[in-house]
């Protein structure tokens, strides 16, 4: 395991006007780190997975990414990032992945994938373009490159942008909720493309409802209440009994309603 | 019905076709580029700015273009700075007057007809564009643009079919664009009927050409849209070249 964290986070705090939603949060993530985040909507798990590539700007906190730290500012209009360029950088080496995919309406697939190489990273376009083809490849649609999103099943649309956030090869890749919006019988193909990342050593940190995925791939879980990560460990004492009673209690509800559904 | 009169009318009119084609164009090329800074300021964070926007936008859509154009026509030369300044020479000449005044007017309605765009981009891909480093130039060239225009462009094509139109206007300011020469030919011969049915006729050939290459352009825009089994070959690539 390398000295430097791919991921940092000190510290976080967050309030929405007087509701403070993230209340010091603090983590690292290595070298092939796959981290579940696991909560009750609410908890503020999607909110701090936001505050990490500045889509939401913590009050207070440090993001460091591969060592390098985001520099802020506070200025009258609130806190930001010092550096626009600083901050393009290193969102460019985190990637993103969406619950609602968010992929690029106007552009078919392949445009996708290609867009952030291509316009930010501005390497050769015919390269990117290969390497498009094979990642799409990889996540099993290479045969809908040339089709918009509108036209894709959801599951295919999340696979996609998956893909769009591999193109850029990042240090880290921010999974919020990937399968929340999926139909249940899709959720097994967006998994399975995680799966493989995982065994390829890629550093994940994923909130998620998928408590499969949660024991079974990631090598830590977090479980967040009220804004704190109430309690963490890997997947195996987290599920054989040592979590919090909080968390006992949270996993128990979740299997009972998984048997109802 | 008398040919000879009708075909003699047609071409006195076409000869001032391209006199009003030159004030729609002009006056949506510049109203358009005027719409994008209104736009800009009416969506910035500056007060100023954005209330200025606000008042623009509401004194030129509010008010009659006919009002506007006579005051800009007969209005701008009561003040001695402005006919003692540089641009005197040209705001002499009512065709210049008469594009002013479209295109002040067209640029207050375009800018709503942006901002309706701007609203329409969903805020999920403004997020996964800032995600992939995308920020300030780059974010909107890339991704707002082309989505708030594909949206806008229905809009916006009703506003260039009324512009063509609202040049009819001119003629009030001396400007001899077709509108004007059918009124000069009908005091020359007293037979309305036949010059402005001639006038109508030459409007909807205009207006029913540019609207077909409207909806060409929204349907190489739509593409997103249609089916993939419907995507063939547009007619626009003839003109325009097969996309990549």
């Amino acid at each position: 395991m390398s000295a430097t964290p791919r991921l940092s986070v000190r510290n976080i705090r967050k309030s929405f006007g007087t509701h403070e939603v993230l209340r010091g949060i603090s983590l690292d993530a290595h070298d092939g780190d796959v981290i579940s985040v696991l909560g009750a909507s609410g908890s503020g798990k999607s909110t701090f997975l936001r505050c990490i590539n500045l889509l939401e700007t913590a009050d207070d906190g440090d993001i460091v990414v591969n060592g390098e730290e985001i520099a802020m500012k506070t200025t009258p209009r609130g806190r930001g990032a010092a550096s626009r360029k600083q901050l393009d950088r290193i969102r460019s080496e985190l990637g993103m992945v969406f619950q609602s995919f968010n992929l690029w309406s106007h552009m078919t697939i392949l445009e996708n994938i290609i867009e952030g190489p291509v316009q930010v990273q501005k390497r050769p376009r015919a390269d990117c373009v290969a390497e498009a083809e094979a990642l799409l490849e990889k996540v099993g649609i290479a045969d809908r490159k040339d089709y918009y999103p509108a036209h894709l099943s959801g599951g295919q649309k999340q696979r996609a942008a998956i893909a769009r956030s591999l193109a850029m090869h990042p240090k880290v890749i921010l999974f919020d909720e990937p399968t929340s919006a999926l139909d249940p019988e899709l959720v097994g193909e967006v998994l399975h493309v995680m799966r493989d990342l995982a065994a390829e050593k890629m550093t994940m940190l994923v909130v998620t409802h998928e408590m499969g995925f949660a024991r079974n791939v990631s090598n830590r879980v977090i479980f967040m209440r009220d804004g704190q990560i109430d309690c963490d460990g890997p997947p195996q004492d987290m599920f054989g009994g040592k979590g919090s009673p909080h968390f006992r209690q949270f996993i128990r509800h979740m299997e009972t309603e998984h048997h109802a559904a | 019905m008398d040919f000879p009169f009708l075909l003699s009318t047609m071409k006195s009119l076409l000869a001032a076709t391209p006199t009003t084609l030159g004030l729609f164009s002009l006056s949506i090329f510049f109203g358009g580029l005027l719409a994008l800074l209104i736009v800009t300021m009416r969506v910035s964070n500056n007060i100023v700015a954005r209330n200025f926007a606000k008042g623009y936008i509401f004194v030129f859509r509010g008010s009659p273009l006919l009002i506007q154009m006579f005051l800009v026509f007969y209005g701008l030369g009561q003040f001695g700075v402005i006919r003692h300044s540089i641009v005197w020479p040209a705001l002499r000449e009512p065709f210049v007057c008469a594009v002013l005044s479209l295109a002040l007017c067209t640029g207050g309605y375009s800018a709503e007809i942006f901002r309706s765009g701007l609203r329409a981009v969903p805020p999920g891909e403004i997020e996964a564009a800032r995600a992939a480093g995308m920020s300030g130039f780059l974010l909107l060239r890339r991704i707002i643009a082309p989505i708030a225009f594909r949206h806008a462009l229905p809009a916006y094509s009703t506003e260039i079919v009324l512009m063509v139109k609202s040049t009819a206007l001119a003629s009030l300011v001396t400007v001899w664009e077709i509108t004007g020469v059918a009124q000069r030919l009908i005091s020359q011969t007293y037979r309305t009927m036949e010059v402005f049915m001639c006038a109508a006729a030459l409007y909807l050939i205009l207006n029913f050409l540019i609207l077909q290459v409207l909806a060409l352009i929204e349907h190489r825009l739509n593409r997103h849209n249609l089916r993939p089994a419907e995507r063939k070959p547009s007619v626009m690539s003839a003109f325009f070249g097969a996309r990549p």
